[in-house]
């Protein structure tokens, strides 16, 4: 699966006055590997996401396993890639079960040509792995955020993508549903040989699940690499403006430790 | 709660699907129900009426015409019937059109009334009335529906603008709607103001809403619009249902949103013009009918765009029927009774607790 590789060259997308990213060029994202895209608010990630995801016009160049996305309609964006945005709609009248075979239903995917019993088992089957299958039956307008972010999920994952691209997925969730989920995230990719792009704003969570670290401030890149490697007092004093430390914990993980706000430069002239 | 429980009872995948699978069946069938309602309450609506001709009399009339006087074939086959089906084609026709608005604009109020496509045909009717406009090779009795037809299509065409245009928000268009609303209304008040007594009482009675002047021609008009229309909306069925997950969702599974839209609008326009031109202003199917149809069997349109389809006809014949039995003797003007026959029904779905679909 080595060639199974999505490159991003020279990327702009943003309005047509402001490009939100302009000329971003991306170290290339491996199969099987989850990355973690970090960086403060408004600098970028749901525009690089949906760039990508080709919900967004943009210009530049994104090829997965060597064939170009851009300027690709919808439906063929639609069978490699998966976007799972931040916010979903409240009050629909659908079940959670339903709303996954939707998504099945909503154009053609890879291995078209499965009988609709194959496809409602595999719905079935991602809600199980998902871990909500006895929510399968109750309405969508009767579910908890965090319940929905992780039908949002299931709905992603039923069209088994090659690269799935998920904007801030446990933001609503509790500590042991994040953890399933990264956890989740993390199998799934490995054993699907599928491209995870996750946006987190919980570091710890992106330095322990990530295979690799995409970190960016005002649509520019500002370090990548492995989580040791991207994430230092370094960069995030550049980025987040704060003053850390990184330190190892008994078990070798890797801990952030936030001591202070740094001084803006007008507070620091002042 | 262990992973395997469905409300505490322990479940497999197989029931679930089993689960499923019989709520697809029970939704077919609601559909079918509605269906036999529909057919129920058009014979009842053929065999009301002020004349002296017994319900059986109108029914053998209608399969051997033969065996009535001419007069009274006259009624059966050129008032009866064509009113019969006028009602019912207006009443799916504009219930449709209500379901896939509100789908597309992510908007429960979002309806041909609501939007302002009837205020324009009232407009384009009123200015054929009152003006007495003709377009040569035009009969002059089709002068004030095609009136009516353009100023809604156009009506819709602007709408559709509003949707093309770039940053505009589905919040917007319908603001926009609302505002059409207003601004038609006040375009008609003003009409009326300027038109003679005699104009005036003809666009009083047409914006009203009536399928008294439902003609043989009208009425195949509008079955071929339905024919035409029907296929297209059940086609995008599995797609509209998408995009009630969110337009971003919807687009990421591959969905062309602005297209599927677009297709929207323009079938919209189509059914809300043609029906609001024949039978005028008829404000509550476009709206409810969805409603009911949405509280009785969810939001996966292949079962609700027929199902909106229906109860629309079922409560416009409804509406018939009751318009001609309210006041004995007197033919109400429909579009008044629509809303005194829809909102007990509407009522009783509220507050019967809704299905957990």
């Amino acid at each position: 699966m080595a060639d199974a590789v999505l490159q991003v060259r020279g990327l702009s997308a943003g309005y047509r006055d402001r490009k939100v990213i302009q000329d971003l060029s991306l170290p290339a994202f491996e199969a099987g590997n989850v990355y973690s895209l970090v960086g403060p608010n408004g600098a970028g990630k749901s525009t690089l996401m949906r760039a990508l995801a080709g919900l967004q016009p943009a210009s530049g160049s994104v090829t997965l396993a060597g064939c170009e996305l851009i300027g690709r309609s919808l439906s063929e964006h639609a069978k490699e890639i998966t976007y799972m945005p931040q916010t979903l709609p409240q009050g629909v009248a659908l079940s959670v079960l339903e709303s996954v075979i939707s998504a099945l239903h909503a154009s053609p995917i890879g291995d078209v040509g499965l009988s609709r019993h194959s496809l409602e088992q595999r719905a079935v089957a991602v809600l199980k792995r998902v871990g909500i299958i006895h929510l399968a039956l109750d309405s969508l307008g009767q579910l908890s955020g965090g319940q929905r972010q992780l039908v949002s999920l299931a709905q992603s994952l039923v069209r088994e993508p090659r690269v799935l691209l998920l904007d801030e997925p446990i933001s609503a969730l509790d500590l042991q549903h994040q953890l399933r989920v990264m956890k989740m995230v993390h199998a799934l990719s490995r054993e699907r040989g599928m491209i995870s792009l996750v946006v987190l704003h919980d570091l710890q969570a992106a330095a322990r699940w990530s295979d690799g670290i995409v970190m960016m401030s005002r649509g520019q890149l500002i370090a990548s690499g492995t989580p040791g490697v991207a994430i230092t007092p370094q960069t995030l004093a550049q980025v987040y403006g704060v003053r850390a430390r990184i330190e190892h914990c008994s078990q070798g993980m890797l801990q952030i430790l936030v001591d202070d706000v740094l001084p803006t430069a007008e507070e620091t002239t002042a | 709660m262990n992973d395997n429980s469905v409300k505490g009872v322990a479940i497999d995948d197989a029931s679930i699907l089993a689960i499923y699978r019989r709520t697809l069946l029970r939704r077919a069938a609601i559909v079918v129900g509605l269906g036999l309602l529909c057919v129920a309450t058009f014979v009842l609506d053929l065999a009301t009426g002020p004349s002296t001709l017994t319900p059986a009399q109108v029914l053998s009339g209608l399969f051997s015409p033969e065996s009535l006087t001419a007069p009274q074939r006259a009624i059966v086959w050129q008032v009866r019937l064509p009113y019969a089906l006028m009602a019912v084609l207006v009443g799916a026709a504009l219930s449709l059109a209500g379901a896939e608005m509100q789908t597309i604009l992510n908007n429960p109020l979002a309806s041909p009334f609501t939007l302002g496509v009837s205020s324009a045909a009232s407009f384009g009717a009123a200015l054929a009335i009152v003006m007495g406009v003709s377009l040569p090779f035009v009969p002059t009795d089709w002068m004030v529906p095609l009136n009516a037809f353009l100023c809604a299509f156009g009506s819709v065409l602007l709408l559709q603008l509003m949707t093309r245009r770039r940053g505009a928000g589905m919040e917007t268009v319908v603001l926009l709607g609302i505002a059409l609303v207003f601004a038609f209304n006040a375009l008609v008040a003003f009409v009326q103001f300027v038109s003679s007594q005699e104009a005036l009482q003809q666009l009083v009675f047409w914006s009203m809403g009536s399928v008294s002047r439902a003609t043989w021609s009208h009425v195949t008009a509008l079955a071929a619009v339905m024919v035409l229309v029907v296929p297209f909306s059940l086609h995008a069925a599995g797609r509209l249902t998408s995009l009630r997950l969110g337009e971003d969702r919807a687009r990421s599974f591959g969905v062309d949103v602005s297209r599927l839209r677009f297709l929207a609008l323009l079938r919209v326009s189509l059914l809300a013009a043609t029906s609001v031109a024949f039978v005028g202003t008829i404000g509550f199917i476009g709206l409810v009918g969805p409603h009911v149809a949405r509280l009785l069997l969810g939001e996966d349109h292949r079962f609700l765009l027929p199902a909106s389809l229906l109860c629309g006809a079922l409560i416009m014949s409804l509406a018939s029927l009751a318009s001609k039995t309210l006041v004995p003797g007197v033919l109400m003007p429909v579009g008044i009774v629509t809303a005194m026959v829809g909102v007990p029904m509407f009522l009783f779905l509220i507050f019967r607790r809704p299905e957990r679909t």
